[in-house]
Protein backbone atom coordinates (compact mmCIF):
# COMPACT_ATOMS: atom_id res chain seq x y z
CA UNK A 1 0.00 0.00 0.00
CA UNK A 2 1.23 3.41 -0.74
CA UNK A 3 -0.72 6.51 0.16
CA UNK A 4 0.14 7.60 -2.97
CA UNK A 5 1.23 11.50 -2.61
CA UNK A 6 -0.51 13.61 -4.99
CA UNK A 7 0.88 17.29 -5.42
CA UNK A 8 -0.71 20.04 -5.55
CA UNK A 9 0.58 22.52 -7.67
CA UNK A 10 0.86 20.57 -10.32
CA UNK A 11 -0.09 21.81 -14.04
CA UNK A 12 -1.28 18.59 -15.42
CA UNK A 13 -5.03 18.85 -15.36
CA UNK A 14 -6.18 16.31 -12.12
CA UNK A 15 -7.27 13.01 -13.75
CA UNK A 16 -10.53 13.22 -11.79
CA UNK A 17 -11.32 16.52 -12.73
CA UNK A 18 -14.58 16.38 -15.36
CA UNK A 19 -15.17 13.15 -14.64
CA UNK A 20 -17.48 14.64 -11.38
CA UNK A 21 -16.87 15.63 -8.23
CA UNK A 22 -15.78 13.93 -4.99
CA UNK A 23 -18.90 14.19 -3.59
CA UNK A 24 -22.37 15.27 -5.41
CA UNK A 25 -25.47 15.77 -3.38
CA UNK A 26 -28.84 16.33 -5.10
CA UNK A 27 -31.74 17.56 -3.10
CA UNK A 28 -30.92 16.12 -0.55
CA UNK A 29 -33.29 16.37 2.48
CA UNK A 30 -33.72 14.18 6.13
CA UNK A 31 -36.19 13.93 8.09
CA UNK A 32 -36.57 13.00 11.66
CA UNK A 33 -40.03 11.36 12.93
CA UNK A 34 -42.73 11.99 11.49
CA UNK A 35 -46.21 13.68 11.63
CA UNK A 36 -46.38 16.88 13.85
CA UNK A 37 -42.93 15.70 15.72
CA UNK A 38 -41.28 15.40 12.47
CA UNK A 39 -37.76 17.40 12.47
CA UNK A 40 -36.55 18.48 9.06
CA UNK A 41 -33.11 18.22 9.64
CA UNK A 42 -31.65 18.77 6.31
CA UNK A 43 -33.95 20.52 3.91
CA UNK A 44 -32.96 20.41 0.16
CA UNK A 45 -29.25 20.30 0.13
CA UNK A 46 -27.54 20.16 -3.50
CA UNK A 47 -23.77 20.32 -3.30
CA UNK A 48 -21.03 19.25 -5.05
CA UNK A 49 -16.97 18.50 -3.32
CA UNK A 50 -14.58 19.03 -5.87
CA UNK A 51 -11.57 16.23 -5.76
CA UNK A 52 -8.64 17.65 -3.40
CA UNK A 53 -11.62 20.16 -2.50
CA UNK A 54 -10.96 21.29 1.14
CA UNK A 55 -14.60 22.37 2.22
CA UNK A 56 -15.70 23.34 5.70
CA UNK A 57 -19.71 23.45 6.55
CA UNK A 58 -20.39 25.55 9.27
CA UNK A 59 -23.55 26.20 11.43
CA UNK A 60 -25.55 27.24 14.51
CA UNK A 61 -25.46 24.10 16.42
CA UNK A 62 -28.97 21.48 15.69
CA UNK A 63 -28.19 23.05 12.10
CA UNK A 64 -27.93 19.47 10.83
CA UNK A 65 -24.18 19.39 9.96
CA UNK A 66 -23.74 16.14 11.76
CA UNK A 67 -26.32 14.58 9.67
CA UNK A 68 -25.45 15.74 6.49
CA UNK A 69 -21.79 14.08 7.37
CA UNK A 70 -23.40 11.22 8.12
CA UNK A 71 -25.70 10.46 5.02
CA UNK A 72 -22.21 11.09 2.66
CA UNK A 73 -20.41 8.58 4.98
CA UNK A 74 -23.27 6.21 4.35
CA UNK A 75 -24.49 5.98 8.12
CA UNK A 76 -27.19 7.64 7.53
CA UNK A 77 -30.03 6.93 4.58
CA UNK A 78 -31.40 10.44 3.16
CA UNK A 79 -35.30 11.01 3.11
CA UNK A 80 -34.91 12.62 -0.04
CA UNK A 81 -32.52 12.92 -3.24
CA UNK A 82 -29.00 11.20 -3.78
CA UNK A 83 -25.71 11.09 -2.42
CA UNK A 84 -22.81 10.08 -4.97
CA UNK A 85 -19.15 9.14 -4.10
CA UNK A 86 -16.72 8.91 -5.86
CA UNK A 87 -13.34 6.97 -4.75
CA UNK A 88 -14.43 4.75 -2.48
CA UNK A 89 -16.62 5.10 0.99
CA UNK A 90 -15.74 8.12 2.70
CA UNK A 91 -14.31 7.94 6.33
CA UNK A 92 -15.55 10.27 8.99
CA UNK A 93 -13.28 11.40 11.77
CA UNK A 94 -15.64 12.01 14.54
CA UNK A 95 -15.65 14.87 17.31
CA UNK A 96 -14.80 12.05 20.30
CA UNK A 97 -11.88 9.95 18.74
CA UNK A 98 -13.71 6.83 19.03
CA UNK A 99 -10.67 4.54 20.02
CA UNK A 100 -11.45 1.39 20.90
CA UNK A 101 -10.16 1.04 24.88
CA UNK A 102 -9.39 -2.59 24.51
CA UNK A 103 -6.58 -1.94 21.67
CA UNK A 104 -3.27 -0.16 21.69
CA UNK A 105 -3.38 2.71 19.77
CA UNK A 106 -1.08 0.38 17.18
CA UNK A 107 -4.05 -1.96 16.69
CA UNK A 108 -6.35 0.55 16.72
CA UNK A 109 -4.84 1.47 13.55
CA UNK A 110 -4.17 -2.16 12.35
CA UNK A 111 -7.82 -2.96 12.88
CA UNK A 112 -8.87 -0.51 9.87
CA UNK A 113 -6.33 -2.55 7.61
CA UNK A 114 -7.18 -5.75 9.19
CA UNK A 115 -10.99 -4.90 7.64
CA UNK A 116 -9.49 -3.78 4.72
CA UNK A 117 -7.40 -7.49 4.27
CA UNK A 118 -4.30 -6.46 4.17
CA UNK A 119 -1.86 -8.81 5.07
CA UNK A 120 -0.46 -8.87 8.16
CA UNK A 121 2.98 -8.96 7.11
CA UNK A 122 2.66 -6.02 5.15
CA UNK A 123 0.33 -3.68 8.20
CA UNK A 124 3.14 -3.53 10.98
CA UNK A 125 5.00 -1.45 8.72
CA UNK A 126 2.16 0.29 7.39
CA UNK A 127 0.91 0.92 10.99
CA UNK A 128 4.09 2.25 11.35
CA UNK A 129 4.30 5.11 8.77
CA UNK A 130 0.64 6.32 9.54
CA UNK A 131 1.53 6.54 13.01
CA UNK A 132 4.79 8.67 11.69
CA UNK A 133 2.33 10.74 9.63
CA UNK A 134 0.52 12.21 12.70
CA UNK A 135 3.67 12.14 14.65
CA UNK A 136 2.58 9.71 17.35
CA UNK A 137 5.70 7.26 16.51
CA UNK A 138 7.13 5.96 19.84
CA UNK A 139 3.41 5.86 21.16
CA UNK A 140 2.23 2.66 19.15
CA UNK A 141 2.13 0.58 22.17
CA UNK A 142 0.45 2.78 24.62
CA UNK A 143 -3.25 2.57 25.47
CA UNK A 144 -5.59 5.45 24.25
CA UNK A 145 -6.66 6.53 27.44
CA UNK A 146 -3.20 7.22 28.22
CA UNK A 147 -2.68 9.84 25.40
CA UNK A 148 -3.69 13.20 25.27
CA UNK A 149 -7.45 14.27 23.62
CA UNK A 150 -5.36 15.86 21.08
CA UNK A 151 -3.24 13.00 20.58
CA UNK A 152 -6.30 10.68 20.65
CA UNK A 153 -7.90 12.87 17.24
CA UNK A 154 -4.52 12.10 15.65
CA UNK A 155 -4.81 8.16 16.39
CA UNK A 156 -8.46 8.31 15.01
CA UNK A 157 -6.69 10.17 12.19
CA UNK A 158 -4.39 8.01 11.43
CA UNK A 159 -6.57 4.94 11.65
CA UNK A 160 -9.12 7.09 9.10
CA UNK A 161 -5.51 7.51 6.94
CA UNK A 162 -5.73 3.30 6.99
CA UNK A 163 -9.16 3.16 5.62
CA UNK A 164 -7.37 4.94 2.46
CA UNK A 165 -10.10 6.49 1.69
CA UNK A 166 -9.66 9.53 -0.60
CA UNK A 167 -12.33 11.17 1.22
CA UNK A 168 -12.25 12.27 4.71
CA UNK A 169 -15.00 13.77 7.04
CA UNK A 170 -14.59 15.54 10.16
CA UNK A 171 -17.15 16.34 12.54
CA UNK A 172 -15.90 18.96 14.56
CA UNK A 173 -12.95 17.21 15.38
CA UNK A 174 -11.34 19.42 16.93
CA UNK A 175 -14.06 20.99 19.18
CA UNK A 176 -13.25 19.52 22.18
CA UNK A 177 -9.56 20.65 22.58
CA UNK A 178 -7.94 23.53 24.07
CA UNK A 179 -6.70 26.37 21.32
CA UNK A 180 -3.28 25.82 21.06
CA UNK A 181 -3.51 21.45 20.43
CA UNK A 182 -6.42 23.13 17.99
CA UNK A 183 -3.65 25.32 16.04
CA UNK A 184 -1.43 22.75 15.90
CA UNK A 185 -3.47 20.12 14.62
CA UNK A 186 -4.71 22.56 12.06
CA UNK A 187 -1.50 22.81 10.53
CA UNK A 188 -0.74 19.05 10.24
CA UNK A 189 -4.24 18.29 8.89
CA UNK A 190 -3.33 21.43 6.27
CA UNK A 191 -0.45 19.29 5.88
CA UNK A 192 -1.87 16.12 5.62
CA UNK A 193 -4.16 17.17 2.74
CA UNK A 194 -1.58 18.68 0.82
CA UNK A 195 0.27 15.82 1.17
CA UNK A 196 -2.37 13.17 0.31
CA UNK A 197 -4.67 15.25 -2.09
CA UNK A 198 -8.07 13.77 -0.41
CA UNK A 199 -10.84 15.53 -0.43
CA UNK A 200 -12.01 16.78 2.96
CA UNK A 201 -15.15 17.81 4.12
CA UNK A 202 -14.97 19.77 7.67
CA UNK A 203 -17.63 20.29 9.84
CA UNK A 204 -17.24 23.19 12.66
CA UNK A 205 -19.14 25.52 14.53
CA UNK A 206 -16.22 27.64 14.87
CA UNK A 207 -16.25 30.35 11.76
CA UNK A 208 -12.01 31.55 12.19
CA UNK A 209 -11.06 28.13 12.02
CA UNK A 210 -13.05 27.15 9.24
CA UNK A 211 -11.62 29.93 7.26
CA UNK A 212 -8.11 28.90 8.49
CA UNK A 213 -8.66 25.62 6.74
CA UNK A 214 -11.25 25.76 3.63
CA UNK A 215 -10.94 26.14 0.15
CA UNK A 216 -14.94 26.92 0.41
CA UNK A 217 -16.87 27.58 3.09
CA UNK A 218 -20.77 26.63 3.02
CA UNK A 219 -23.17 28.14 5.62
CA UNK A 220 -25.99 26.28 6.93
CA UNK A 221 -28.98 27.58 8.17
CA UNK A 222 -30.90 25.79 11.14
CA UNK A 223 -34.10 24.20 10.91
CA UNK A 224 -34.97 23.41 8.31
CA UNK A 225 -31.05 22.98 7.45
CA UNK A 226 -30.83 25.00 4.38
CA UNK A 227 -27.54 26.01 2.22
CA UNK A 228 -27.76 29.65 3.13
CA UNK A 229 -24.66 31.05 1.64
CA UNK A 230 -21.27 30.37 -0.08
CA UNK A 231 -17.59 31.66 0.58
CA UNK A 232 -14.72 31.18 -0.98
CA UNK A 233 -11.43 31.56 0.63
CA UNK A 234 -8.93 32.99 -1.35
CA UNK A 235 -6.32 33.63 0.91
CA UNK A 236 -2.64 32.27 0.79
CA UNK A 237 -1.82 29.15 2.25
CA UNK A 238 0.01 29.07 5.04
CA UNK A 239 -2.62 30.83 6.99
CA UNK A 240 -2.31 31.53 10.45
CA UNK A 241 -5.94 31.55 12.36
CA UNK A 242 -4.95 34.86 14.38
CA UNK A 243 -4.03 36.79 10.70
CA UNK A 244 -5.81 39.86 9.49
CA UNK A 245 -7.16 38.61 6.52
CA UNK A 246 -8.71 35.16 8.22
CA UNK A 247 -10.18 37.44 10.74
CA UNK A 248 -11.81 39.41 8.45
CA UNK A 249 -13.05 36.85 6.55
CA UNK A 250 -14.90 35.36 9.48
CA UNK A 251 -16.22 38.27 10.66
CA UNK A 252 -18.25 38.69 7.88
CA UNK A 253 -19.32 34.97 7.65
CA UNK A 254 -20.29 35.18 11.34
CA UNK A 255 -22.51 38.23 10.96
CA UNK A 256 -24.30 35.92 8.04
CA UNK A 257 -24.74 33.90 10.39
CA UNK A 258 -25.66 35.94 12.94
CA UNK A 259 -28.26 37.23 10.59
CA UNK A 260 -29.43 33.75 9.97
CA UNK A 261 -30.27 32.81 13.97
CA UNK A 262 -32.29 36.15 13.94
CA UNK A 263 -34.16 35.22 11.18
CA UNK A 264 -35.19 31.90 12.40
CA UNK A 265 -35.90 33.57 16.13
CA UNK A 266 -38.55 35.91 14.38
CA UNK A 267 -40.12 33.34 12.38
CA UNK A 268 -40.45 30.44 15.14
CA UNK B 1 6.04 3.76 1.64
CA UNK B 2 7.02 6.78 -0.12
CA UNK B 3 5.57 9.42 1.94
CA UNK B 4 8.41 10.81 4.04
CA UNK B 5 6.94 13.91 6.26
CA UNK B 6 8.95 17.17 5.75
CA UNK B 7 9.83 18.61 9.32
CA UNK B 8 7.55 21.55 9.56
CA UNK B 9 7.84 24.34 12.60
CA UNK B 10 4.78 23.17 14.45
CA UNK B 11 6.57 19.64 15.07
CA UNK B 12 8.73 20.65 17.67
CA UNK B 13 5.74 22.15 19.36
CA UNK B 14 3.58 19.22 18.90
CA UNK B 15 6.43 16.56 20.47
CA UNK B 16 6.19 19.35 23.04
CA UNK B 17 3.07 19.27 24.21
CA UNK B 18 2.36 15.39 23.87
CA UNK B 19 5.68 14.95 26.25
CA UNK B 20 3.51 17.44 28.50
CA UNK B 21 0.34 15.42 27.99
CA UNK B 22 1.40 12.02 28.15
CA UNK B 23 0.82 9.90 31.88
CA UNK B 24 3.94 8.51 33.65
CA UNK B 25 2.56 5.91 35.62
CA UNK B 26 3.95 6.55 38.57
CA UNK B 27 7.00 3.82 39.86
CA UNK B 28 6.10 1.67 42.42
CA UNK B 29 7.81 -1.62 42.73
CA UNK B 30 5.41 -4.86 42.28
CA UNK B 31 6.28 -6.41 45.75
CA UNK B 32 5.10 -3.68 47.66
CA UNK B 33 2.08 -3.33 45.27
CA UNK B 34 1.46 -6.98 46.08
CA UNK B 35 1.90 -6.38 49.66
CA UNK B 36 -0.38 -3.71 49.77
CA UNK B 37 -3.53 -5.68 48.47
CA UNK B 38 -2.54 -8.37 50.40
CA UNK B 39 -1.42 -7.22 53.91
CA UNK B 40 -5.74 -6.61 54.71
CA UNK B 41 -6.87 -9.90 53.61
CA UNK B 42 -4.16 -11.01 56.22
CA UNK B 43 -5.31 -9.40 58.64
CA UNK B 44 -8.62 -10.35 58.27
CA UNK B 45 -8.46 -13.51 58.44
CA UNK B 46 -5.76 -13.21 61.42
CA UNK B 47 -9.32 -11.37 63.22
CA UNK B 48 -11.51 -14.48 62.44
CA UNK B 49 -8.90 -16.87 63.67
CA UNK B 50 -8.56 -15.05 66.31
CA UNK B 51 -12.60 -14.74 67.64
CA UNK B 52 -12.84 -18.04 66.41
CA UNK B 53 -10.13 -19.13 69.17
CA UNK B 54 -11.94 -17.15 71.67
CA UNK B 55 -15.41 -18.42 71.10
CA UNK B 56 -13.44 -21.97 72.01
CA UNK B 57 -11.63 -20.71 74.84
CA UNK B 58 -15.04 -18.69 75.96
CA UNK B 59 -16.35 -22.68 76.16
CA UNK B 60 -19.08 -21.55 73.80
CA UNK B 61 -20.04 -25.20 72.85
CA UNK B 62 -18.19 -28.47 73.80
CA UNK B 63 -15.07 -28.50 72.73
CA UNK B 64 -15.31 -31.74 70.64
CA UNK B 65 -18.65 -29.94 68.95
CA UNK B 66 -16.63 -26.79 68.14
CA UNK B 67 -13.11 -27.49 67.75
CA UNK B 68 -10.76 -24.61 67.99
CA UNK B 69 -8.46 -23.76 64.40
CA UNK B 70 -5.59 -25.45 65.90
CA UNK B 71 -7.60 -28.66 65.96
CA UNK B 72 -9.09 -28.37 62.23
CA UNK B 73 -5.67 -27.16 60.78
CA UNK B 74 -3.92 -30.17 62.69
CA UNK B 75 -6.76 -32.46 60.63
CA UNK B 76 -6.23 -30.45 57.50
CA UNK B 77 -2.62 -31.34 57.83
CA UNK B 78 -3.53 -35.06 58.40
CA UNK B 79 -6.35 -35.10 55.47
CA UNK B 80 -3.54 -33.17 53.11
CA UNK B 81 -1.05 -35.60 53.91
CA UNK B 82 -3.27 -39.08 53.31
CA UNK B 83 -4.08 -37.61 50.55
CA UNK B 84 -8.06 -37.69 51.17
CA UNK B 85 -8.46 -33.95 50.79
CA UNK B 86 -6.99 -33.70 47.66
CA UNK B 87 -8.97 -36.70 45.96
CA UNK B 88 -11.97 -35.01 47.04
CA UNK B 89 -10.69 -31.39 46.24
CA UNK B 90 -10.23 -33.43 42.56
CA UNK B 91 -12.82 -34.85 42.22
CA UNK B 92 -14.96 -31.91 42.83
CA UNK B 93 -13.01 -29.17 40.70
CA UNK B 94 -13.73 -31.81 38.06
CA UNK B 95 -17.47 -31.77 38.20
CA UNK B 96 -17.07 -27.55 38.44
CA UNK B 97 -14.86 -26.97 35.58
CA UNK B 98 -17.27 -29.33 33.55
CA UNK B 99 -20.48 -27.85 34.67
CA UNK B 100 -19.02 -23.95 34.59
CA UNK B 101 -17.52 -24.95 31.07
CA UNK B 102 -20.98 -26.64 29.73
CA UNK B 103 -22.61 -23.15 31.66
CA UNK B 104 -20.22 -20.83 29.47
CA UNK B 105 -21.09 -22.17 26.30
CA UNK B 106 -24.72 -22.39 27.14
CA UNK B 107 -24.85 -18.90 28.91
CA UNK B 108 -22.71 -17.58 25.93
CA UNK B 109 -24.50 -18.90 23.10
CA UNK B 110 -27.98 -17.62 25.25
CA UNK B 111 -26.86 -14.83 25.47
CA UNK B 112 -25.54 -13.76 22.13
CA UNK B 113 -28.77 -15.23 20.94
CA UNK B 114 -31.34 -12.95 23.18
CA UNK B 115 -28.93 -9.79 22.33
CA UNK B 116 -29.26 -10.39 18.47
CA UNK B 117 -33.01 -11.57 18.07
CA UNK B 118 -35.67 -9.26 19.50
CA UNK B 119 -38.32 -11.86 19.17
CA UNK B 120 -35.98 -13.87 21.70
CA UNK B 121 -35.52 -11.10 23.97
CA UNK B 122 -39.49 -10.49 24.26
CA UNK B 123 -39.78 -14.12 24.44
CA UNK B 124 -37.26 -14.96 27.39
CA UNK B 125 -35.18 -12.22 28.30
CA UNK B 126 -36.93 -11.83 31.58
CA UNK B 127 -36.89 -15.92 32.19
CA UNK B 128 -32.91 -15.60 32.45
CA UNK B 129 -33.80 -12.76 35.07
CA UNK B 130 -36.17 -14.73 36.85
CA UNK B 131 -33.90 -18.05 36.88
CA UNK B 132 -31.26 -16.23 38.15
CA UNK B 133 -33.26 -15.16 41.14
CA UNK B 134 -34.08 -19.32 41.83
CA UNK B 135 -32.22 -20.61 44.59
CA UNK B 136 -30.63 -23.58 42.47
CA UNK B 137 -31.05 -25.81 45.45
CA UNK B 138 -34.55 -25.96 44.54
CA UNK B 139 -34.04 -27.55 41.30
CA UNK B 140 -32.51 -30.73 43.08
CA UNK B 141 -35.80 -32.92 43.81
CA UNK B 142 -36.76 -32.36 39.92
CA UNK B 143 -33.08 -33.43 38.67
CA UNK B 144 -33.29 -36.41 40.89
CA UNK B 145 -36.55 -37.41 39.62
CA UNK B 146 -35.38 -36.83 36.31
CA UNK B 147 -31.32 -38.08 36.55
CA UNK B 148 -31.37 -40.55 39.40
CA UNK B 149 -28.81 -40.13 41.99
CA UNK B 150 -26.20 -39.21 39.10
CA UNK B 151 -23.26 -36.59 37.72
CA UNK B 152 -26.18 -35.78 34.97
CA UNK B 153 -28.14 -34.26 38.24
CA UNK B 154 -24.92 -32.65 39.87
CA UNK B 155 -24.29 -30.89 36.21
CA UNK B 156 -27.85 -30.05 35.44
CA UNK B 157 -28.28 -27.72 38.81
CA UNK B 158 -24.58 -26.71 38.49
CA UNK B 159 -25.38 -25.60 35.00
CA UNK B 160 -28.56 -23.91 35.34
CA UNK B 161 -26.84 -21.74 38.57
CA UNK B 162 -24.57 -20.22 36.68
CA UNK B 163 -25.36 -19.57 32.48
CA UNK B 164 -28.12 -17.34 33.67
CA UNK B 165 -26.04 -15.10 35.26
CA UNK B 166 -23.20 -15.64 32.23
CA UNK B 167 -25.83 -15.08 29.75
CA UNK B 168 -27.54 -11.62 31.83
CA UNK B 169 -23.42 -10.40 31.62
CA UNK B 170 -23.30 -10.93 27.90
CA UNK B 171 -26.65 -9.26 27.33
CA UNK B 172 -26.22 -6.59 29.25
CA UNK B 173 -22.39 -6.01 27.63
CA UNK B 174 -23.99 -5.86 24.40
CA UNK B 175 -26.64 -4.07 25.29
CA UNK B 176 -24.40 -1.49 26.52
CA UNK B 177 -21.86 -1.13 23.58
CA UNK B 178 -21.32 3.06 23.39
CA UNK B 179 -23.23 3.69 19.87
CA UNK B 180 -19.94 5.77 18.92
CA UNK B 181 -17.90 2.73 18.90
CA UNK B 182 -20.64 0.80 16.64
CA UNK B 183 -20.42 4.08 14.09
CA UNK B 184 -16.48 3.93 13.96
CA UNK B 185 -16.43 0.75 13.36
CA UNK B 186 -18.85 0.97 10.59
CA UNK B 187 -16.74 3.59 9.10
CA UNK B 188 -14.09 1.56 9.56
CA UNK B 189 -15.97 -1.82 7.49
CA UNK B 190 -17.20 -3.37 10.73
CA UNK B 191 -20.39 -4.58 9.79
CA UNK B 192 -22.59 -7.70 10.31
CA UNK B 193 -20.66 -10.65 12.03
CA UNK B 194 -17.16 -8.45 11.71
CA UNK B 195 -18.43 -6.14 13.74
CA UNK B 196 -19.49 -8.39 16.67
CA UNK B 197 -15.86 -10.14 16.70
CA UNK B 198 -14.32 -6.76 16.25
CA UNK B 199 -16.72 -4.33 18.39
CA UNK B 200 -19.54 -5.54 19.76
CA UNK B 201 -17.80 -8.38 21.45
CA UNK B 202 -15.08 -6.76 22.62
CA UNK B 203 -16.70 -3.98 23.62
CA UNK B 204 -19.33 -5.94 26.03
CA UNK B 205 -16.31 -8.03 27.94
CA UNK B 206 -16.44 -6.29 31.39
CA UNK B 207 -19.84 -6.74 31.76
CA UNK B 208 -19.16 -10.41 30.27
CA UNK B 209 -16.47 -11.22 32.84
CA UNK B 210 -18.49 -9.22 35.52
CA UNK B 211 -21.33 -11.72 34.66
CA UNK B 212 -18.62 -14.75 34.43
CA UNK B 213 -17.60 -13.84 37.69
CA UNK B 214 -20.77 -13.84 39.30
CA UNK B 215 -21.76 -17.37 37.68
CA UNK B 216 -19.22 -18.53 38.92
CA UNK B 217 -20.27 -18.23 42.43
CA UNK B 218 -23.62 -19.49 41.69
CA UNK B 219 -21.92 -22.69 40.25
CA UNK B 220 -20.16 -23.12 43.28
CA UNK B 221 -22.69 -22.73 45.27
CA UNK B 222 -24.68 -25.29 43.43
CA UNK B 223 -21.84 -27.78 43.23
CA UNK B 224 -21.98 -27.83 46.91
CA UNK B 225 -25.17 -28.12 47.50
CA UNK B 226 -25.62 -31.08 45.15
CA UNK B 227 -22.53 -33.06 46.68
CA UNK B 228 -24.56 -33.03 49.70
CA UNK B 229 -27.65 -33.78 48.63
CA UNK B 230 -26.55 -36.31 45.54
CA UNK B 231 -24.06 -38.92 46.90
CA UNK B 232 -23.08 -40.92 44.28
CA UNK B 233 -20.54 -44.25 45.52
CA UNK B 234 -16.88 -44.18 44.70
CA UNK B 235 -17.26 -40.07 43.90
CA UNK B 236 -16.99 -38.86 47.04
CA UNK B 237 -16.42 -34.78 46.66
CA UNK B 238 -16.12 -32.18 48.93
CA UNK B 239 -19.49 -31.75 49.75
CA UNK B 240 -19.84 -35.33 50.36
CA UNK B 241 -16.36 -35.40 52.71
CA UNK B 242 -18.46 -32.44 54.88
CA UNK B 243 -21.28 -34.39 55.56
CA UNK B 244 -19.75 -37.62 56.12
CA UNK B 245 -17.47 -36.12 58.71
CA UNK B 246 -20.64 -34.43 60.56
CA UNK B 247 -22.11 -38.04 60.50
CA UNK B 248 -18.99 -39.82 62.05
CA UNK B 249 -18.64 -36.74 64.40
CA UNK B 250 -15.45 -35.93 63.20
CA UNK B 251 -15.81 -32.28 64.18
CA UNK B 252 -12.21 -30.84 63.15
CA UNK B 253 -12.91 -33.15 59.83
CA UNK B 254 -15.69 -30.95 59.18
CA UNK B 255 -13.82 -27.63 59.99
CA UNK B 256 -10.71 -28.67 57.71
CA UNK B 257 -13.31 -29.16 54.97
CA UNK B 258 -14.97 -25.96 55.27
CA UNK B 259 -11.63 -24.21 55.16
CA UNK B 260 -10.50 -26.19 51.98
CA UNK B 261 -14.57 -25.13 50.22
CA UNK B 262 -13.99 -21.57 51.17
CA UNK B 263 -10.26 -20.99 50.96
CA UNK B 264 -10.82 -22.49 46.97
CA UNK B 265 -14.18 -20.09 46.63
CA UNK B 266 -11.97 -17.22 47.57
CA UNK B 267 -8.92 -18.27 45.43
CA UNK B 268 -11.13 -18.60 42.11
CA UNK B 269 -13.07 -15.31 42.44
CA UNK B 270 -10.03 -13.08 43.79
CA UNK B 271 -6.86 -14.61 42.09
CA UNK B 272 -8.80 -15.97 38.67
CA UNK B 273 -12.36 -13.57 38.20
CA UNK B 274 -10.35 -11.00 40.48
CA UNK B 275 -7.21 -10.53 38.34
CA UNK B 276 -8.19 -10.65 35.21
CA UNK B 277 -11.32 -8.04 36.00
CA UNK B 278 -8.17 -6.17 36.96
CA UNK B 279 -6.42 -6.06 34.41
CA UNK B 280 -9.09 -5.36 31.79
CA UNK B 281 -10.28 -2.01 33.53
CA UNK B 282 -6.40 -1.09 33.62
CA UNK B 283 -6.34 -1.36 29.76
CA UNK B 284 -9.52 -0.20 29.22
CA UNK B 285 -8.17 2.98 31.30
CA UNK B 286 -10.85 2.39 34.33
CA UNK B 287 -8.74 2.58 37.04
CA UNK B 288 -5.11 4.09 37.39
CA UNK B 289 -2.45 1.98 36.23
CA UNK B 290 -1.18 2.34 39.74
CA UNK B 291 -3.85 1.82 41.99
N1 LIG C 1 -31.62 10.48 15.60
C1 LIG C 1 -32.31 11.64 15.62
N2 LIG C 1 -33.62 11.63 15.89
C2 LIG C 1 -34.34 12.78 15.92
N3 LIG C 1 -33.83 14.00 15.69
C3 LIG C 1 -32.51 14.08 15.43
C4 LIG C 1 -31.68 12.92 15.38
N4 LIG C 1 -30.42 13.30 15.10
C5 LIG C 1 -30.46 14.64 14.97
N5 LIG C 1 -31.71 15.11 15.17
C6 LIG C 1 -32.14 16.53 15.06
O1 LIG C 1 -31.75 16.99 13.80
C7 LIG C 1 -31.22 18.29 13.90
C8 LIG C 1 -29.81 18.33 13.32
O2 LIG C 1 -28.95 17.58 14.15
P1 LIG C 1 -27.40 17.46 13.86
O3 LIG C 1 -27.21 17.02 12.47
O4 LIG C 1 -26.80 16.63 14.92
O5 LIG C 1 -26.94 18.99 14.02
P2 LIG C 1 -25.48 19.59 14.18
O6 LIG C 1 -24.47 18.52 13.94
O7 LIG C 1 -25.44 20.69 13.18
O8 LIG C 1 -25.39 20.14 15.57
C9 LIG C 1 -31.25 18.68 15.37
O9 LIG C 1 -32.35 19.51 15.54
C10 LIG C 1 -31.43 17.38 16.09
O10 LIG C 1 -32.19 17.57 17.22
MG1 LIG D 1 -22.97 17.73 15.21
Amino acid sequence: MSLRPRARETTEPDLHMGSGSAVSLTSVSKVYGAGAEAVHAVDNVSLDVEFGEFLCLVGASGCGKSTLLNMIAGLDKTTNGTVEVRGGRPTLIFQEPALFPWLTVERNVDLALKLRKIDRADRKQVVGSLLEMVHLTGFGSKQPHELSGGMRQRVAIARALAQQAEILLMDEPFGALDAMTRDLLHDEVERLWQDTGFSIVFVTHNVREAVRLADRVILLSSRPGRIAAEFPVDIPRPRRIESPEVGALATEITARLREEVKHHGVQT
Amino acid sequence: MAYRPEPAPFEEELAGLDALEVKTPRARSRARRIWSSLWPKFAAVGIVLLVWQILVWAHWRPKYVFPGPGAAFRSLWDDVANGRILRATGVTMERAAIGYGIALLIGSAIGIAVARVAVLRAAIGSLITGLQTMPSVAWFPLAIVVFRLSETAILFVVVLGAAPAIANGLISGIDHVPPLLLRAGRVLGARGMKAYRHVILPAAFPSFLGGMKQGWAFAWRSLMAGELLVVIGGRAGLGFTLDSARLSQDYPGLMATMIVILVIGIMIDSLLFGVLERRVRRRWGLIEATS
